[in-house]
């Protein structure tokens, strides 16, 4: 199915002691691309790992549309591309291996066939991953989140590590699955990156949401304290990242 | 000492019968153990690798310490087991190969599985929660680790082998060392040395080094090459 809007209402999330979500509410639409910025340990990661479902809350909750998300195909790409040491389409495979169940072996290598040429990997199938680059495997990670064909794909911080380069072909390609109607919530550092992508931003502080509105209103005129506060301290950087 | 290296050397070179058969006998049966541990180890290290649950802690404690069972005990017990009066005393195994391949799956399978345990551990530490958003389920993730560490889990199941083949307690107590049936490298070598027959002890012991060392070097280089070509 397609995403309905998700509606995040009173997440608290408790990890010794502390609350690292603390009533995070927010209602996310069922289109386009969603940008979570905020400070580090705001609570973006464990925000995206409960939207995905590695995490449960300790309390609130989130619904897709009247639902719980139980029939909304999700995928989440890591800062880090975690791929096991085997070759590029054996580590796609892994994302058919519950998504794809019902599919034949044919089937299987043409959905794996066409995620790679996709990501522009079509070549590289039988290279081991782990020798790919870093863009090339943030890129294979990409594929094997989108060869299940999911509703919604998690991006959490998806080319921090990459030169600007790569950074612009996992752009390209966000920008692409979120035209083809997939609902993409992406949390990123770089505010170019956001002006870039998203069409709505939220900005998290100490696991509140503290802003959430168009990204260009968000971004040029920040209402709270702590959305300004964050945004003049990550500006400079960016500038310089891109420089 | 030097006469008896230098017959020790010829016995080797000259392929001696007896020195062979006792070499192909440990090998069968320090070889089947560790394939009987691998198919117990395996599985079962590698799901405790990937699971949480109650007592899961215990469990791997256990296991720990069972790795460095006393060889000479696990025979104590399977000597027990398989002795005419005992529960499982109507095989017929004891003083057979089959009792020593029994006593060496008992002594290998808590080592394998063990090791296999820390190592899938390690790498789902790495990968796991990627292959839990990717909606893997336990044995799966455990499937995916053994697979993604198989160059590391060669090497555990080749230190249970060296740690097979090189054990004497054991083999001793269950299989009695009888000539042409259950005599072993090391029973052979322990028991020439006390009779005085330092040449064909030492001809087994080079038998045994050169077999533990061609193991763990091909193991190495094995592992160092499939490391360099996966990453
Ligand atoms: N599974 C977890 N167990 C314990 N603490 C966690 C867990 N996940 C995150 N935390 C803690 O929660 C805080 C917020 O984490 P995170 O969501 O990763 O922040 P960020 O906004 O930088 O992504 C951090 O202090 C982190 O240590
Ligand atoms: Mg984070």
């Amino acid at each position: 199915m397609a995403v309905t809007p998700i509606v995040i209402s009173g997440l608290v999330f408790r990890r010794g002691g502390r609350a690292v979500l603390d009533g995070l509410t927010a209602s996310i639409a069922a289109t386009g691309i969603t940008a979570i910025v905020g400070p580090n340990g705001a609570g973006k990661s464990v925000t995206l790992r409960i939207l995905d479902g590695l995490l449960q809350p300790d309390a609130g909750e989130v619904r897709f549309g009247r639902g719980a998300g139980a029939d909304v195909r999700r995928a989440l790409v890591f800062q880090r591309p975690a791929l096991i040491r085997a070759s590029v389409e054996a580590n796609v495979a892994l994302g058919l291996a519950a998504a794809g169940s019902g599919l034949g072996r044919a089937a299987r290598r043409e959905r794996i066939a066409a995620a790679l040429h996709r990501v522009g990997l079509g070549d590289r199938a039988r290279d081991p991953a782990r020798k790919l680059s870093g863009g090339e495997q943030q890129r294979l990670a990409l594929a094997r989140a989108l060869v299940g064909g999911p509703d919604l794909l998690l991006l959490d911080e998806p080319t921090a590590n990459l030169d600007p380069g790569a950074t612009e072909a996992i752009e390209e390609l966000v920008r692409g699955e979120a035209a083809a109607g997939t609902k993409v919530i992406l949390v990123s550092h770089n505010l170019g990156q956001v002006a870039r992508l998203a069409d709505d931003l939220l900005v998290l502080d100490r696991g509140r949401a503290v802003e959430h509105g168009p990204a260009q209103a968000v971004l040029q005129a920040p209402r709270t304290a702590e959305a300004r506060a964050y945004l003049k301290g990550e500006l400079p950087w960016t500038a310089f990242a891109a420089a | 000492m030097m006469e008896s290296l230098g017959q020790a050397v010829l016995l080797v070179g000259t392929l001696d019968r007896e020195v062979a058969a006792i070499a192909l006998l440990s090998l069968r049966v320090s070889l089947t153990a560790v394939f009987l541990g691998c198919l117990v180890g395996v599985p079962l290290g590698a799901f405790l690798g990937v699971t949480r649950f109650p007592g899961r802690g215990v469990v791997v404690a256990v296991l720990n310490a069972f790795m460095g069972l006393p060889a000479v005990v696990v025979g104590l017990l399977v000597y027990l087991l398989l002795s005419r009066s005992g529960p499982l005393g109507g095989l017929g195994l004891l003083f057979t190969p089959g009792a020593m391949i029994v006593a060496q799956t008992l002594l290998v399978t808590p080592l394998i599985a063990a090791l296999v345990r820390q190592i899938v551990e390690d790498a789902d530490r790495e990968l796991g929660e990627q292959l839990r958003s990717l909606r893997l389920g336990s044995w799966r993730r455990a499937f995916v680790l053994v697979f993604d560490t198989r160059f590391s889990l060669v090497v555990a199941t080749l230190a249970a082998f060296g740690r097979a083949v090189s054990e004497v307690g054991a083999v001793l107590v269950v299989g009695g060392n009888i000539a042409g049936f259950t005599r072993t490298m090391t029973t052979a070598i322990s028991l020439e040395t006390q009779k005085g027959d330092l040449p064909l002890a030492l001809a087994l012991g080079l038998v045994l080094i050169g077999i533990v060392l061609a193991v763990n070097g091909l193991a190495s280089t094995v592992r160092a090459a499939a490391m360099r070509a996966y990453g």
